[in-house]
């Protein structure tokens, strides 16, 4: 019952925050300046075409009554429709949701591998060289921005040692079986593992590029944990028995040392979605980041509205599982 | 306590790094029948007749692949048959006459006829549809089809209606498919005649097309091209670098002589666009002196050499070579002494400059925003202290249609048909929302000549618009901009003066 009730809360207060961040959205698109009218003016146009074109728009109203109709519309599930491509927005930024989601979700899959293994690896080998070069490493990695990682990333693998696929999500000319949008799961569904090589070449360089910051700051944490439970009792009495240091690590010190760090991800992973706007754009992967841009760049306001709403449910969803995995791990709050 | 790794683990890690990376190499090479370019904007839509993706020049080479236009441009810009054979007015001008080519077929088989063109036509004028030069399509109305000879009334004289036809909107699209399938339909799945057919078309990501056998221009020399939406630059120098695609376009100056440099080949020839600064009508434009000042105190052959490596044509009016009312005998010199002398007679000098501000866009165009640093540099020697204020395109779309820019502002501007209407016209012609300056004088020259019949006339009278604007100096052209495209060896590009790299002229060398 308290589940649910705490369920019920955290939902209320989601839905609040998407309300506030649709209007916030709604306002600010309006008021920045550029407008997507002026954009789209013929050599020419009077001063009748234009209030045509505003017409044609829904632009001739005032901003509350636009948002008024436009929320009326969402209530309904409509989003409107992208000035630009003149689709639904929903069917738009869902067809694209599915590619950032893999994207995210393979980073975030590096990330905790790599930042893991640098951090048990730091801790085992730690009061040596090879610990400061680790933290050297780790330095680099959270200093230099994802973008960056991604051109140096373009040059070494797609360039001078072409390994990977340096702009798309899957090779053009390959027939795709996929009934979703969700193709590197679905490839591994159907059992198809020459397009999920395919799809993870494409996916490799941009992934690696978000993974490396969080993995640094991931790295770095676990390890300060880490190096601190290590000397714990339970751990000392695991040596005293003879059990090797690496199994005392793994066993015995990361289980507790792990929390802080799950609180972290999940707070960083909003970061990295946020990351794959530039990131997306850079390797030119089909995803919502990419979508963005463009919808910026031609003041597509409707299309804009929805991104930043779903990037905005994206966000706090992934903020309520990790609330809800914090409470599942710590026996603390589990058994409270 | 620490234990340290033996060998072994370390052998065992790099092990399975390298087993982690044996993924096959990226796939470059492909068959000789295929053919990969990197582009360097987005499809948004495939209906090239409405919203904003009709009047984006930047995708109208794409458009140009799958769907023809009433009447084409040849790759020097002048006019040549398209899905129109023949076309003029009568003698007074009341009444147009087309020719409809015989023998072509929609990528789907069905046949392309005379309703087709009406029905573009009548669509394209019709407010409802959405189509952004309705302003222009509008003018035409009463159609007749006799056969394949079309006539029409004009309801509102327009010199430029057809080469309107082989600009922005003039597309012919199926009366019969369109119907059927409705607006979403064909953005699904678009029919068109073009040289190329639609065969898988993936969002932000790509468009893979096939060769049209029935294409009346004869069928192109590539089975398959697949269209890469790369925006960024840097990855499209690393695409055609990497082998991943055979051409790419739009890439900085500096990359492309590296490229060419090594075992890729490329062209750089000057397309349609040009960089000019707007003069808006507000103090201290309004000084003569100040405008003389600010015209002939900058040095663009240093602009052009320096900045853009060579790669462009300095320009005294908005008129290229390729342009119908080019005139090479207006020039507009750079002077520093006149300048400095100018701004004398108007109490200013390096000591006491004149003050204004001036707005560029930032990395819009190639080195724009350096561009106007080295003028505002030019400036300062003569007396005028400029302020830079950078801001977004879409800031100066809507500054500029409001009349609201600063006194001076760096644009670009393309008009791939070469009509001074579309150029000087729009561009200069006060009540436009394109123009900032707004004097009478301009717009009592400019007023006859929408309407002129008498083409020779039209032309001289557009002459000597641009002569009366370099004489006041009221807009400042600075260069014809040139279009790096960078490709394998193996293939021949022929650059188009309208800047839209075009599948079906890239042929195996």
């Amino acid at each position: 019952m308290q589940f649910a009730r705490v369920a019920c809360l955290r939902l209320l207060t989601t839905l609040i925050t998407l309300i506030g961040v649709a209007v916030i959205v709604f306002i600010v698109v309006r008021v920045v300046p550029g407008n997507p009218i002026a954009m789209m003016l013929p050599p020419g146009a009077t001063d009748a075409d234009i209030e045509r074109l505003k017409a044609l728009y829904g632009l001739d109203k005032s901003i509350p009554q636009q948002f008024l109709i436009w929320f009326a519309n969402v209530l309904h599930g409509d989003f409107g429709t992208s000035i630009t491509t003149r689709q639904p927005v929903l069917g738009l930024v869902l067809g694209r949701l599915p590619a950032t989601l893999e994207l995210s979700i393979m980073a975030l899959v590096m990330a905790v591998l790599l930042g893991g293994t640098l951090a048990v690896l730091g801790t085992r080998l730690r009061r040596t060289r090879a610990e400061a070069g680790i933290d050297i490493a780790n330095g680099i990695g959270m200093s230099v921005p994802d973008f960056l990682w991604g051109l140096l990333l373009i040059v070494l693998f797609g360039v001078l040692w072409p390994v990977f696929q340096i702009s798309g999500r899957v090779t053009p000319r390959l027939e795709l079986p996929f009934t979703s949008q969700f193709y590197l799961f679905e490839s591994i569904l159907r059992l198809r593992f020459d397009l999920t090589r395919d799809l993870i070449g494409h996916m490799f360089m941009p992934a690696l590029a978000l993974a490396l910051p969080l993995a640094a700051i991931i790295a770095q944490l676990l390890k300060q944990s880490l190096k601190e439970t290590v000397n714990l009792d339970y751990a000392v009495l695991a040596r005293t028995k003879g059990y090797p240091e690496t199994s005392v690590i793994l066993a015995e010190a990361l289980p507790n040392a792990v929390l802080p760090t799950l609180t972290l991800i999940g707070v960083q992973f909003t970061f990295l979605i946020g990351g794959t706007v530039i990131v997306e754009r850079l390797f030119s992967y089909e995803g919502l980041g990419n979508m963005a841009i463009d919808a910026v760049i031609n003041r597509d306001l409707p299309l804009i509205q929805g991104i930043v709403i779903l990037f905005a449910l994206l966000f706090t969803l992934v903020n309520l599982a990790v609330d809800m995995t914090y409470a599942f791990l710590n026996p603390r709050l589990r058994h409270a | 306590m620490t234990e340290h790794p033996n060998r072994r683990t370390l052998l065992k890690l790099a092990g399975a790094g390298a087993a982690a990376l044996t993924l096959p190499r990226a796939a470059g090479a492909q068959s000789a029948d295929e053919l990969t370019i990197a582009y360097n904007v987005n499809l948004p839509s495939w209906d090239p007749t409405v919203g904003p993706s009709g009047v984006n020049p930047t995708i109208q080479g794409i458009y140009q692949t799958v769907f023809d236009m009433f009447i084409h441009q040849k790759p020097d810009l002048s006019f040549e048959p398209g899905l129109l054979t023949e076309w003029g007015w009568n003698d007074d001008k009341t009444k147009v006459h087309m020719t409809v080519r015989d023998g072509v077929k929609w990528h789907d088989g069905s046949p392309f006829s005379a309703e087709d063109v009406v029905w573009s036509l009548e669509r394209a004028g019709k407010e409802e549809t959405g189509n952004p030069i309705q302003f222009v399509w509008k003018n035409l109305g009463n159609f007749k089809i006799d056969g394949n000879k079309i006539i029409a009334d004009v309801l509102q004289f327009d010199p430029t209606i057809f080469k309107w036809m082989a600009f922005l909107t003039g597309y012919v699209l199926p009366k019969a498919y369109y119907e059927k399938v409705g607006a979403a339909g064909f953005e699904e799945k678009p029919v068109g005649t073009g040289p190329y057919m639609v065969d898988h078309y993936e969002r932000n990501a790509f468009v893979r097309l096939k060769a049209n056998p029935d294409y009346f221009g004869g069928k192109p020399d590539f089975e398959t091209v697949t269209i890469k939406f790369v925006t960024d630059a840097t990855s499209r120098v690393a695409e055609v670098e990497s082998g991943n695609s055979d051409v790419t376009l739009e890439i900085p100056y500096e990359e492309y002589d590296r490229l060419i440099g090594g075992k890729l080949k490329g062209t750089c020839d000057t397309v349609s666009d040009i960089g000019m600064i707007f003069i808006n009508d507000i103090d201290p434009m309004l000084d003569k002196n100040v405008r003389f000042a600010a015209v002939h105190s900058i040095d663009k052959e240093l602009l052009v050499k320096r900045l853009l490596r060579g790669y462009g044509v300095p320009l005294d009016t908005l008129e290229t070579p390729e342009y119908a009312a080019y005139d090479p005998t207006i020039k507009v010199p750079y002077d520093v002494e006149a300048s400095v002398k100018a701004l004398a007679e108007s109490g200013y000098s390096p000591e006491k400059p004149v003050k204004f501000k001036i707005q560029t866009t930032r990395g819009f165009k190639p080195k724009d925003y350096e561009m106007i640093q080295a003028i505002v540099g030019m400036w300062r020697k003569v007396g005028i202290e400029a302020e830079i204020e950078v801001y977004e395109i879409a800031k100066h779309y809507e500054l500029r249609a409001a009349d609201q820019l600063a006194p001076a502002a760096f644009y670009n501007w393309g008009n791939a048909v070469g009509d001074p209407t579309t150029s000087t016209g729009f561009a200069m012609y006060g009540p436009s929302p394109h123009s900032v300056w707004d004097g009478q004088d301009l717009i009592d020259m400019i007023n006859p000549l929408w309407g002129e019949k008498d083409e020779a006339k039209r032309i001289q009278g557009w002459k000597d618009v641009s002569r009366f604007i370099a004489e006041n100096n009221l807009v400042i052209p600075l260069m014809q901009y040139a279009q790096p495209i960078v490709h394998r060896e193996g293939i021949s590009v022929t650059p188009h003066k309208s800047g839209a790299l075009l599948p079906h002229l890239i042929k195996r060398a």
